[in-house]
């Protein structure tokens, strides 16, 4: 009736179905999205529908090499992203040295000095960083010749380790969430609340073996995070109120609980006046990852197990099919018969259970191991980024926390061998975020060819 | 139509608009050459005042000001002149329907259209609303205004059209004058191809499968979409349900799969009361559905074959079993379904999304019928399909009946329905209206279908 003209004769026009758009493409839901591992093939497989050979004949690997570097798959679209941010960053760096500045003035008479000088501050500021976050080559290399200790080069990716772990957990409780369809801007408050949880385990105890108590405080946290999760989620299941309000509301609140828990006699420390908790028992603690000396503890290793553990979860288990099925298509999962209120419960309190690890892990790797007004710093809306720029799977979030950490770690350095504040880490991480967000604009730069997978270009910025 | 309203650029043939081609490629341009569209979904603004959706797109200002009288005093004058009864100052979503669409028709006006589209207007309102709108209409027709009326409704079409053009599959089958019978334009609308041919044995009916009583379901308006129906389907045959489509057949299905609630009524699978299962456990009893929106219900496009051939069976064995998915077992089984129903893919690992319409029915129709059904639900199952995917689908659905299943096949296509039923229901508005053999004259069926049964059509009575 108010149906287009059939395409080809002979074949049935289509007829729009009358509440949803038909077989369109327009109604593609807000989350789809594939499994790291099946990416790659996905994208090889495109590339072969594409060519519509009966035969699927395999193009050289160098060629398909290129091809793939320079399609706008999600991979390659955040490793643009990365290079441009890197871009942005220089250009502040450029723009923020006075002496470089004024260089610029004299460009036209004398162009070598404005470059020079340019180089010199973007090279001295993005090598403070790396050495502050990874390696230093040149203590590296002390060591070698036995003048330096260990722990002088080991430093830098301690403490990135440190800075890391809590974001990898706080990353995957947005991630998870977000592959079932639903946006956990609650991390910070879920964190807040497992920390808390963490922390009144982790001192109510003492005489406890590290094998017992380490668990059980770590349990704490996870219980304290997934009740905080579970609130939007149950609310969402039962009044269809949504997870967005509701989780960032919780945030505020759990952050008041925080200072009120603190100021409680059960849980102030009695020797302090200031806002600050008794701290965790030795028990209760990771134990180092490097010696004493370091920042680093197991805190990282069980954040990396806890990554592959969802990435099985997600693969392999039945719950984890239930959450991707229902993040990707709510309606073909009510379809197949599953809850799909109760899965969105379920995958929030799941999530909350991993910011609660998340602020476990920040809490026992702080050098006080106390909760203060601050203990959670903002790992949680970090975690938003992380997810972001880790594309919601847990091999991305893991590499995507280990940037994010090691830039927190090479910011101190970058001060002081630079004089670049530490902010300008923020706005590498705010513009890194523009990019991943802003996939047509990245596309745009590098003239991109389009991902022709549908499911393949996916917008977080989206999910809402 | 929505060629016409620019919505839609034709891919061949010329638009004509008083003897001037016309290229629209905007709504914009055909506003420009006075067509003006009322749509079957309205596009207002809820929260908007009357006078404010009228003045939406081409406010009218002073200085930066809206000038609102102006707008108030457009409506005022406009719902004067045709007699529409329009409070400029009401809030869309407070007033009813009917209303609502009297300021879709203001909105046309006032761009001063001399043609005006009315897209189904009929659909959502109630009889004293139609007589309403006719009147509009008559009025609009003295001021010498065009009007072309979209609608599926014989009588309407009688009492105000002054010339009759019936459209099916996007091409004009005939005009008629409103002097036709309408028995005649019954048949013109239901068609007199060659019918489809199905190899089929008679049916060898058993016990019944589904009892339906008194079934009474809600759309989403909160109209009675089934309205106190009564239905029995026999194992062993096909039951085809004919109908104009928007006549209860979607909410019939989805209520019968418990995707929708009952309002009052009982349905019965295998003699055991399914009113208030829950989706599972229809599922569970034995019971496959072909939704007839498969991109929004049936399928997750980002999914592969397989994981979509799973959909409602992945925790169950041998897929699945408590905790674990097996995702050997589901792409060893994928690959055989593939083979089996002829799914044209490079792999079952492909995303069904890359697949064409035909092969992701045939995804739908493999996972619903490789396991032992008692009922079988096929609604739409080949719409958008090409014809050597509904040719082996039909064979499907018969070997499936051939097993002792009960089939309720729901198509808006008769010759579909007339093909394979062993039995024919002629649903409308929500009711059955009589059950017939496949071989009744297909303008009986037609008639049936528009909502006459046989005394009301000798009787000739347009009453409504």
């Amino acid at each position: 009736m108010t149906n287009p003209p059939a395409k080809g004769d002979g074949v049935p026009a289509e007829e729009p179905a009358p509440t949803a758009g038909g077989d369109n493409g327009l109604t593609v839901p807000p989350a789809e999205q594939f499994e790291a591992a099946m990416e790659d093939e996905a994208a090889e497989q495109a590339v072969a529908v594409e060519e519509t050979a009966a035969v699927t004949r395999r193009k050289p690997w160098i060629l398909r090499a290129a091809i793939y570097l320079t399609t706008a798959n999600q991979v390659m679209v955040t490793v643009y992203s990365l290079i441009l941010a890197a871009v942005v960053g220089a250009i502040l760096i450029i723009v923020s040295d006075p002496y470089v500045r004024s260089t610029w003035g004299y460009f036209f008479s004398q162009p070598g000095d404005a470059l020079s000088a340019s180089w010199d501050a973007v090279a001295t500021a993005y090598g403070a960083l790396f050495r502050g976050a990874v390696v230093d080559p040149d203590k590296l290399n002390r060591w070698f010749y036995g003048m330096a200790d260990l722990d002088a080069v080991l430093r830098p990716i301690a403490t990135t380790f440190n800075y890391s772990a809590p974001l990898i957990f706080t990353g995957m409780a947005v991630a998870l969430a977000f592959r079932s369809g639903l946006f956990n801007i609650g991390a910070q408050g879920q964190a807040v609340v497992g920390a808390i949880g963490a922390a009144i385990v982790g001192f109510s105890f003492t005489g406890l073996p590290t094998i017992v108590h380490l668990p059980l405080t770590l349990l704490g946290g996870l219980v304290g995070g997934a009740i905080w999760g579970a609130i939007p989620g149950v609310l969402k299941a039962l009044t269809g109120a949504h997870e967005v309000i509701i989780s960032i509301m919780l945030n505020y609140i759990g952050g008041y609980l925080l200072l009120w828990v603190i100021s409680t006699k059960f849980v102030h420390s009695p020797d302090r006046t200031d806002a600050i908790s008794k701290p965790a028992s030795e028990s209760a603690l990771f134990p180092s990852l490097f010696g004493a000396g370091l920042p680093a503890n197991w805190g990282i290793v069980l954040a990396v197990v806890v990554a592959a553990g969802m990435s099985w979860f997600l693969a392999r288990s039945s719950l984890g099919f239930r959450f991707r099925t229902v993040g990707a298509n709510p309606a073909a999962a009510k379809t197949a018969g599953m809850g799909v209120a109760g899965t969105y419960a379920t995958a929030m309190a799941f999530g909350g259970g991993l910011a609660g690890l998340g602020g476990a892990t920040i809490l026992l790797g702080s050098t006080s191991h106390a909760l203060t007004p601050s203990v959670a710093g903002t790992i949680g809306f970090d975690g938003i980024t992380v997810a972001l720029l880790g594309r919601a799977k847990p091999l991305g979030v893991v590499f995507s926390a280990l940037l994010f950490g090691a830039m927190q770690a090479g910011a101190s350095t970058m001060q002081t061998v630079a004089q670049i504040p530490v902010d300008m880490v923020t706005v590498l991480q705010a513009v890194i975020v523009i990019f991943i967000a802003a996939p047509a604009l990245v596309k745009g730069i590098f003239h991109l060819r389009e991902a022709k997978v549908s499911g393949q270009e996916l917008s977080m910025a989206k999910g809402w | 139509m929505n060629v016409l309203y620019g919505l839609l650029t034709p891919d061949s043939g010329e638009i004509l608009i008083d003897g001037v081609p016309q290229t629209f490629h905007s709504p914009r341009d055909a506003l420009r050459a006075k067509v003006g569209m009322v749509h079957q979904h309205f596009m207002l603004v809820p929260v908007f005042t009357v006078a404010e959706n009228i003045m939406l797109g081409r406010e009218k200002t002073s200085g930066v000001l809206l000038s609102r009288a102006a707008a108030r005093a457009e409506v005022r004058e406009l719902s004067e002149r045709y007699g529409l009864d329009v409070d400029p100052d009401a809030v869309v979503e407070d007033i009813p329907v009917g209303v609502q669409q009297r300021v879709e028709i203001i909105k046309a006006l006032t761009s001063d259209c001399d043609l005006l589209i009315l897209d189904e207007p009929t659909a959502v309102l109630t009889p004293a609303e139609i007589d309403e709108l006719l009147d509009v209409m008559r009025t609009l027709r003295a001021d010498g205004k065009s009007i072309v009326f979209i609608t599926h409704k014989l009588k309407e079409v009688k009492a105000i059209a002054d010339k009759i053009t019936v459209v099916r599959r996007g091409r004009i089958v005939g005009t008629a004058e409103p002097t036709t019978g309408e028995d005649e334009l019954a048949a013109m609308m239901v068609g007199r191809e060659v019918s489809l041919t199905v190899d089929k044995t008679p049916a060898r009916p058993g016990e019944p499968v589904l009892e339906i009583a008194g079934l009474s379901v809600l759309d989403e308006r909160g109209q009675r979409a089934v309205d106190g129906l009564d239905l029995e389907v026999r194992a062993g045959e096909i039951l085809g349900i004919a109908g104009v489509q928007g006549n209860g057949q979607t909410e019939l299905a989805e209520a019968i799969m418990s995707l929708r609630p009952v309002l009052t009524g009982t349905i019965m699978v295998n003699k055991c009361p399914a009113t208030r299962s829950k989706t599972r456990q229809v599922i569970d009893s034995g019971v496959g559905y072909v939704p007839e929106d498969r991109s929004a219900d049936g399928l997750v496009k980002s999914f592969s074959i397989a994981e979509n051939l799973v959909l409602n069976q992945y925790d169950k064995p041998p897929y699945g079993s408590g905790f674990m998915i097996n995702p050997k077992m589901i792409n060893k089984v994928a690959e055989e379904r593939v083979a089996e129903y002829d799914v044209r893919t490079p792999s079952a690992r492909t995303p069904v999304g890359t697949l064409s319409g035909g092969n992701q029915q045939k995804v739908i129709v493999a996972r619903e019928m490789s396991r032992k059904l008692d009922l079988l639900i096929a609604a739409q199952p080949t719409r958008g399909v090409d014809v050597g995917s509904i040719e082996f689908i039909h064979k499907r659905i018969v070997a499936e009946r051939d097993t002792g299943t009960g089939v309720l096949l729901i198509s808006s296509e008769l010759d579909e329905v007339l093909a394979l039923s062993d039995r024919v229901a002629v649903m409308y508005r929500g009711r059955i209206l009589d059950i017939v053999s496949p071989d009744t004259p297909r303008e009986k069926i037609g008639r049936l279908m528009a909502g006459l049964t046989d005394d009301q059509a000798a009787s000739k009575e347009p009453g409504a």
